[in-house]
């Protein structure tokens, strides 16, 4: 096959511009030169995309989070909108000076920061952009994402202990303590489209979405988004590193690009996080031409992450923070158990309803997550209702406890 | 006989895992140590991974790295001297260490060549696709089939819930019991 400029665009239009160029190749070069190359090209191109659009997020956050708190935001730097401001950060990042804290373990101290953005960037490769765009179609792919995200914990350890700082070590136990926490419904929320689509593979699960499972199992998503916001140590739930009331965490004695390495991170994974959603939940890059047209489905796709993106930094700029009581109470005594039930009734209702037509199956599935919600909701209020009765009695007893003796007096 | 490159791969993932055995029996640092422990158990992975278990491969890096090497690290941190110890990790029975090494080594090599023969294990094993694909569903399928393994699995589950309920028991504060 020779080189050919029209089918050369056509397959930059059909994002299948790798198998383009070793069909042409595929007679002068050997196969594993070709596959190596191609893979090595695809790792690359995620990398570099995933680390140039952290410039981006980061202004398009700081932007929103402005506009809700009535502000205008980066408004100097690269014309009316600021769009250069992150850019002159991360200069301004990469020309501070780098320290080490004495008596640090430089090992463990300096491995952190590249951890954690390794196990951010190795995520992506299971996530589908486009039909048949995907860098490795894992049979195991959801569970792949949970197993890389584990990882990402040890490396908080590693920041907190290599710091030989005790505020530093305190900030790491009390991450790892929520982050393992709140693995726990994420796992199990993302169980439910696992049973749904009968797959862990992420393309699996996007191509058997006929109807999004966000409007099949809502309970789910909101579950998961829930965690989600705790796993990313966003605000309500970013007290790990709660800039306006304590020290940082356990990031404390970074300076200079390798604190930059944990935020960069931090945004890649919450990007990511995005990603998932919009992949298992709202369809991925399904939509109206998305099969016959790949570039479609990689718009689509992207549309609904910059959705799910833009609904994580909406949270941001709306809620206040919680308690760590409050965090712990509502993982381990309110998501865990609602989502145990949740997996029960759904398994439930899918075998039930095992002959039915897609529509009927997602309906009943629909019925039963709301029912469930509204119990679930009704069983808090009660809860919350019955608290606040016994606060009251208690008040009322020490109110006469307190009244006796001052009556005594008066005799 | 010419190398291929997944042979190369798992050389390289092997020295890696070996090295970083060798330093966790070494080093006195135990914190280094346990770093090193993380990264042989994500060399086993790595082997997995090229012999195709990608179940297995996402489990050892969840339970190994995500939960086991996290307690090994707090289990450290929670204990004061051991983290810099002035005694020296080797001892004097190297001479007997050699000779049990040799004999496992024996009977390792024995086992692996009577299970596959010289002409049989330079070839990698080509399995389909579809195998491959199936691979999960034939694993979460076995461990509930009455004839195959619900009964190890169901034991590990009562198991592991009698732990849970201990752990719990254990930590209750004593005056609230």
């Amino acid at each position: 096959m020779t080189f050919d400029i029209v089918e050369f665009l056509e397959s930059i239009v059909n994002l299948a511009i790798f198998d383009y160029l070793s069909e042409i190749w595929a007679d002068d070069l050997p196969s594993w030169l070709i596959n190596g190359v191609s893979d090595l090209a695809g790792v690359l191109i995620i990398c570099t995309f995933n680390l140039l659009i952290v410039l981006f997020l980061i202004w398009f956050e700081r932007k929103i989070i402005a506009r809700i708190q009535d502000r205008i935001g980066p408004n100097r730097v690269g014309g009316r909108y600021g769009l250069l401001q992150s850019v002159a950060d991360a200069m301004k990042l990469m020309t501070k000076e780098d320290l080490t804290p004495a008596g640090a373990d430089k090992i463990a101290f300096n491995l952190a920061p590249l951890i954690v953005v390794i196990a951010a960037l190795m995520m992506w490769a299971v996530i589908p952009f486009a039909p048949g765009v995907i860098g490795t179609n894992l049979n195991v792919g959801v569970f792949y994402i949970l197993a890389i995200s584990s990882v990402s914990v040890v490396a908080l350890i590693l920041a907190g202990w290599g710091s030989n700082n005790k505020y530093a070590l305190l900030g790491a136990f009390r991450s790892v303590a929520q982050l393992v926490s709140y693995e726990v419904p994420m796992i199990m929320a993302l169980l439910i489209p696992i049973i749904l689509a009968g797959s862990m593979s992420t393309q699996r699960i996007v191509i058997e979405q006929s109807v999004w499972y966000v409007f099949v199992v809502p309970l789910s998503a909101l579950i998961f988004f829930i965690s989600a916001l705790a796993e990313l140590g966003r605000t309500p739930f970013d007290l790990l590193e709660a800039e306006s009331e304590i020290v940082a965490g356990y990031h404390i004695e970074y300076s200079g690009m390798k604190f930059a390495m944990f935020f960069l991170a931090e945004f890649i994974a919450t990007l990511f996080m995005s990603a998932l959603f919009a992949t298992i939940y709202l369809g991925g890059w399904r939509g109206p031409g998305a099969v016959e047209y790949p570039i479609l489905g990689l718009i689509y796709f992207s549309l609904k992450v910059f959705f799910v993106y833009f609904m994580f930094v909406w949270i941001r700029g709306t809620l206040p923070r919680v308690r760590i009581d409050q965090l712990l109470n509502l993982n381990w005594k309110f998501l865990v158990p609602l989502v145990l039930a949740l997996i029960l009734v759904v398994a439930l209702v899918d075998k039930l309803m095992v002959n039915a037509d897609d529509w009927t199956r997602a309906a009943a599935l629909l019925l039963s997550n709301i029912v469930l919600g509204l119990v679930a909701l009704d069983f808090v209020r009660r809860h919350a209702r019955r608290q606040r009765l016994d606060a009251d009695e208690v008040e009322l007893v020490e109110e006469s406890v307190e009244a006796q003796p001052v009556s005594s007096a008066a005799h | 006989m010419t190398i291929t490159f997944q042979q190369i791969v798992f050389i390289a993932i092997s020295a890696f895992t070996i090295i970083s055995a060798w330093i966790v029996v070494t080093n006195r640092n135990l914190f280094h140590a346990a770093i090193a422990l993380m990264a042989s158990f994500a060399g086993v992975a790595g082997l997995y991974i090229l012999l195709e278990a990608g179940f297995l491969a996402a489990s050892q890096l969840l339970v190994y790295i995500g939960a086991i090497s996290i307690l090994i690290m707090f289990a450290i941190m929670m204990t004061r001297r051991l983290m810099q110890t002035a005694e020296s990790p080797y001892n004097l029975q190297w001479k007997w260490g050699i000779v049990a090494a040799f004999l496992i080594f024996i009977l390792l090599a024995v086992l692996i060549f009577q299970t596959w023969p010289a002409d049989t294990y330079a070839a990698p094993p080509v399995q389909s696709p579809a195998a491959l694909r199936g691979s999960v569903t034939d694993l979460g399928i076995a461990l509930v089939s009455v004839d195959q393994y619900v009964l190890p699995f169901e034991v590990a589950s009562v198991l592991l819930l009698a732990a849970l309920v201990g752990a719990i028991v254990i930590a209750w504060p004593e005056d609230d019991r």
